[in-house]
C-alpha cells in the first residue's frame, strides 16, 4: 500500500509526499492520487494534465532505467510555491549515465522515412520542454531528480520569475 | 484496452475507449491495434476523443501502429484533447499524422476521397 502524507504545512501551499513501487502499474495508480489530491488537483486543466505528463514520464523512467525494471522504491514530494509547483523525486536506483540527465533532443528529423520514424526517445524531451529549475544530483547512493512546473490555478498569483527560490532542502 | 472498431466502404475507424494510453498499456494498445487492422480498407482513423492522457510510450506506441500498417496503407488521427494535443505538438509527431477535428469529419473527408 503506498504511503500518502500530507504534511504539516502552511494551507497556502499544500505539499504532499508520496512513496510507491517503481513499475509503470504502480505509477499510473501514483498519478491517480496525486492528481486528486492538493496541490495537484488545485491547478488549471491544462497546467494539470502537462504537469501530469512530466510526472508520468520522471517516473516511468525511474522504473525503467534506474531500476531497469526490476522494481523498487520512488519517493516523490511536491510542493505550491509561488506559482509554481516546486517537485523532488528520489530513487535509489542505478545512476544516470555519465551523472548527467539526458539532452532530450528529439530523435530524428524532418522528412523521416516511414520506417526511420522514432518509436521512443520522447521522454526526456518532454520533461525538459515542459519543466523548469531541472536539476539532477547523486547524493548518498540516491537519485534526487527536482524540477518546477507551472502551477496556475483559481486562486493563484502570476508567477514573478526573481521569486523562485528552491523549497526543497538536502535532506 | 478496449477499442471500438467500424469498417466503412473507405475507411476503418478506431475509437479508443479508455482515458488513457501509457507505460502500462502501451504494448497492449500496439497488439490490439495490429489485431482490429490486419484487414480492411487502406485508411485507418485513430479517434482519441476519450484520451485524456498519453505519455512517451503511448506515443511511440501510436507511432508504432503507423508503421506496422506499412507504406500502403495509412493511419490518421481524430479528436485529439488539448493534453494528447500538445504531447502531439512537442515531439513534433503533429507534422507525422494527419489530424482530424473529429471522427466525424475524418469519416466525411475519407468517403469523399
Amino acid at each position: 500500500m503506498p504511503k500518502l502524507q500530507v504534511p504539516d504545512q502552511d494551507p497556502r501551499t499544500p505539499g504532499l509526499s508520496l512513496t510507491i513501487q517503481a513499475d509503470p502499474v504502480s505509477v499510473r495508480g501514483a498519478l491517480k492520487r496525486l492528481l486528486s489530491s492538493p496541490p495537484l488537483s488545485d491547478l488549471a486543466g491544462t497546467d494539470r494534465g502537462l504537469a501530469e505528463v512530466v510526472l508520468a514520464e520522471v517516473l516511468n523512467n525511474v522504473a525503467e532505467h534506474a531500476y531497469g525494471g526490476t522494481g523498487g522504491r520512488v519517493e516523490v514530494r511536491l510542493m505550491k510555491e509561488h506559482g509554481l509547483l516546486r517537485c523532488l523525486v528520489v530513487d535509489e536506483g542505478r545512476p544516470m549515465p555519465g551523472g548527467q540527465m539526458p539532452t532530450g533532443r528529439l530523435p530524428g528529423g524532418p522528412d523521416l522515412a516511414l520506417d526511420d520514424l522514432p518509436e521512443g526517445g520522447f521522454g526526456w524531451h518532454l520533461i525538459r520542454s515542459l519543466s523548469m529549475d531541472l536539476t539532477y544530483a547523486r547524493v548518498d547512493g540516491k537519485n534526487r531528480l527536482s524540477f518546477a512546473l507551472v502551477a496556475t490555478g483559481e486562486s493563484l498569483g502570476t508567477l514573478s520569475p526573481h521569486d523562485r527560490s528552491s523549497g526543497f532542502g538536502s535532506g | 484496452m478496449q477499442l471500438q472498431t467500424q469498417t466503412r466502404p473507405k475507411v476503418i475507424s478506431v475509437v479508443v475507449m479508455e482515458d488513457r494510453i501509457d507505460a502500462a498499456t502501451a504494448i497492449q494498445f500496439k497488439e490490439k491495434m495490429r489485431d482490429v487492422t490486419r484487414d480492411g480498407p487502406a485508411r485507418v482513423v485513430l479517434d482519441m476523443a476519450r484520451v485524456q492522457f498519453l505519455d512517451s510510450s503511448g506515443l511511440g506506441a501510436i507511432v508504432a501502429v503507423k508503421k506496422l500498417l506499412g507504406p500502403d496503407r495509412v493511419l490518421e488521427l481524430s479528436g485529439l484533447t488539448p493534453t494528447v494535443e500538445k504531447v502531439f505538438r512537442l515531439t513534433r509527431m503533429d507534422s507525422v499524422f494527419t489530424i482530424h477535428p473529429s471522427l466525424e469529419v475524418a469519416v466525411a473527408q475519407a468517403a469523399s476521397a
